[in-house]
């Protein structure tokens, strides 16, 4: 009864609607170039993997996922590393100006990306960090830093204070009780925290792009390359567009437990 | 609350602080400085005062009417979205299966789409709805619908529409779950003994339980769809003509395409209060509703 008639038939056509889209791009990437445009098969009929061989073998396209994962990663341990002590004081403490200072960073998280792209560029050339990871990293931190936290803020509270205040009785240093006991505590919020640093790193594309332009450049800008002269290569396009599908849906079967709880940013 | 009071706290703050106030503090003073400020190239500046800001709200300017003609799009694009993202969400949350396996692969299939870069699920979509190679397009054109999402507004705008519909409704679903699952099955079993029927329990019990996570499945709907820049760029490119121009993609084409620092710094500025006030609204909503909760268990 906690249902709705037919629900059954509602999931199956919302799913059928959501993994649509993405068969036809996972079904093209598989065609040969010839395929996609003169006829309209619903399967590869010549099942071809030269655009997947030519991503795997040429440097200019792997590079780009190696570049897009590397500031992910930088940017993920960042997140986490600083938000950690901050959640755990938000969540514990007041002190002057804890509301303003988490609405404020609760605004950065809402702030456009695309006001921000001009002013990066010229911060992150005037400091010799432009086209290196560490300057998608670090301009991912605006949106990121401020997620973790919230997220993690939610899920500290979940952790009773009695935890807390039997550790400093035991003679518990803080650094050690933060590291022995708390971090253990939340390791699945860490894990939600994480997964959401890790998805909207990886999902951006307006300052990755804006901040890079040929040692660091991420693979979603490296896909605009295959407009050319002769033509759209649609096969590799649509290659390059399953590749980057993959990192996500791994990461997601990790975290599928906790996925809801973590998308309601900790506070169910 | 039984927080309690230490101003050493700030210690544990100070990484985060150190670290956002580097990436937004800085780049909000250049945008701050620019829009009081016009250049003829050169690095040669000149005070501009207030001129850029009253050029922007002056509809009858280029620069104005381009920035409120991009705003009223935005607006609208935001309303159509959430009449449609969140009731759809609510139903796909109430329509997930109860336990076993398919409850797992049910969620990962509906976070899919949350994980694809924006730019893929502008092209997915751009090359689904073409006429000649996609799907959807091919299907609607050999149905008799004269479909075609280059030239035609109408399409585009459906288009972008659906796109945002596939990308986004999975959020509002589970978040919309997260909160159906936190309700304990006593609630049901009452309902049950009363004789309830399926509109009131879901009206009495599921509508108000999910009261938090709604809003912040509204709000944050609201934020990315205001400045939703990648995907449409992607599909439609803003067209044809300016019929899907965005306020993101009209700021970008002016900071980055014109290289008009002055007007991109002061459209940056409105855009962002906008922002914020509507954050605003969001942060004091969310912590008055966390707020009053205990008083009134309290007083029943």
């Amino acid at each position: 009864m906690h249902s709705i008639p037919g629900r059954r038939l509602i999931m199956a056509l919302f799913l059928i609607f959501l993994l649509l889209p993405i068969y036809w791009l996972v079904n093209m990437s598989f065609k040969t170039n010839a395929e996609i445009v003169s006829t309209m098969t619903l399967w590869p009929h010549t099942p071809t993997l030269q655009h997947y061989r030519r991503i795997f073998t040429d440097e200019s396209w792997y590079s780009g996922y190696i570049n897009s994962l590397e500031y992910v990663v930088i940017n993920t341990v960042i997140s986490i590393a600083v938000a950690l002590p901050a959640a755990y004081a938000f969540s514990r403490y007041r002190f002057l100006g804890d509301k303003h200072l988490f609405f404020w960073l609760l605004s950065n998280r809402m702030a456009p990306a695309a006001v921000y792209a001009l002013p990066f560029f010229n911060l992150y050339s005037a400091i010799g960090l432009f086209d290196t990871p560490w300057a998608v990293a670090l301009a991912h931190c605006i949106f990121n830093v401020p997620l973790a936290v919230w997220i993690l803020e939610g899920f500290v509270s979940g952790v009773p204070r009695e935890i807390d205040e039997t550790a400093f009785l035991d003679g518990y240093s803080f650094p050690r009780f933060f590291i022995k006991i708390l971090v253990p505590l939340i390791a699945s919020g860490i894990g939600v925290a994480a997964f959401f640093c890790f998805m909207f790193s990886w999902v951006e594309l307006l300052l990755a792009r804006t901040l890079t332009s040929v040692q660091a450049k991420p693979i979603a800008a490296i896909m605009t390359r295959t407009v050319s002269a002769a033509g759209m290569d649609w096969g590799l396009l649509a290659a390059a567009g399953v590749l980057t599908i993959i990192p996500g849906a791994l990461v997601i079967w990790f975290v599928r437990n906790y996925i809801a709880r973590g998308f309601a940013l900790g506070r169910v | 609350m039984d927080k309690t009071i230490n101003q050493k706290a700030w210690f544990l703050v100070l990484p985060v602080f150190l670290v956002v106030a580097f990436s937004a503090v800085l780049p909000l003073m250049t945008v701050v400085n620019y829009s009081m400020q016009d250049t003829f190239g050169n690095n040669q500046f000149f005070w501009n005062g207030v001129g850029w800001f009253k050029e922007l709200l002056d509809p009858s300017t280029d620069l104005g009417g381009r920035f409120l003609a991009s705003l009223g799009r935005n607006l609208f694009f935001s309303a159509v979205i959430l009449a449609i993202e969140v009731p759809l969400g609510i139903v796909v949350a109430l329509s997930m299966p109860r336990e076993g396996w398919s409850v797992a692969a049910c969620l990962v299939i509906l976070a899919l789409p949350l994980l694809i870069p924006w730019n893929v699920v502008g092209t997915i979509w751009q090359i689904f709805g073409r006429p000649d190679i996609g799907l959807l397009g091919y299907v609607l054109n050999h149905l008799g619908f004269n479909y075609n999402y280059v030239s035609n507004e109408v399409d585009a705008w459906v288009t972008v529409i659906v796109m945002d519909v596939w990308h986004w409704t999975s959020l509002v679903a589970l978040l919309c779950y997260a909160g159906l699952k936190s309700i304990p099955d006593a609630y049901y079993q009452a309902a049950q003994i009363d004789g309830a029927s399926r509109w009131a329990v879901f009206k009495a019990i599921q509508l108000p339980k999910m009261n938090r996570v709604l809003l912040i499945a509204v709000l944050l709907r609201f934020m990315d769809s205001f400045m939703i820049y990648t995907e449409p760029f992607v599909v439609t490119g803003g067209g044809p003509g300016n019929s899907t121009t965005f306020v993101s993609i009209e700021l970008v084409k002016i900071a980055l395409g014109q290289f008009d620092l002055g007007k991109a710094a002061a459209l940056s500025l409105v855009y962002n209060l906008i922002i914020l006030i509507v954050c605003w609204v969001f942060y004091t909503v969310m912590t008055n509703a966390g707020s009053e909760r205990p008083v009134k268990e309290g007083a029943a």
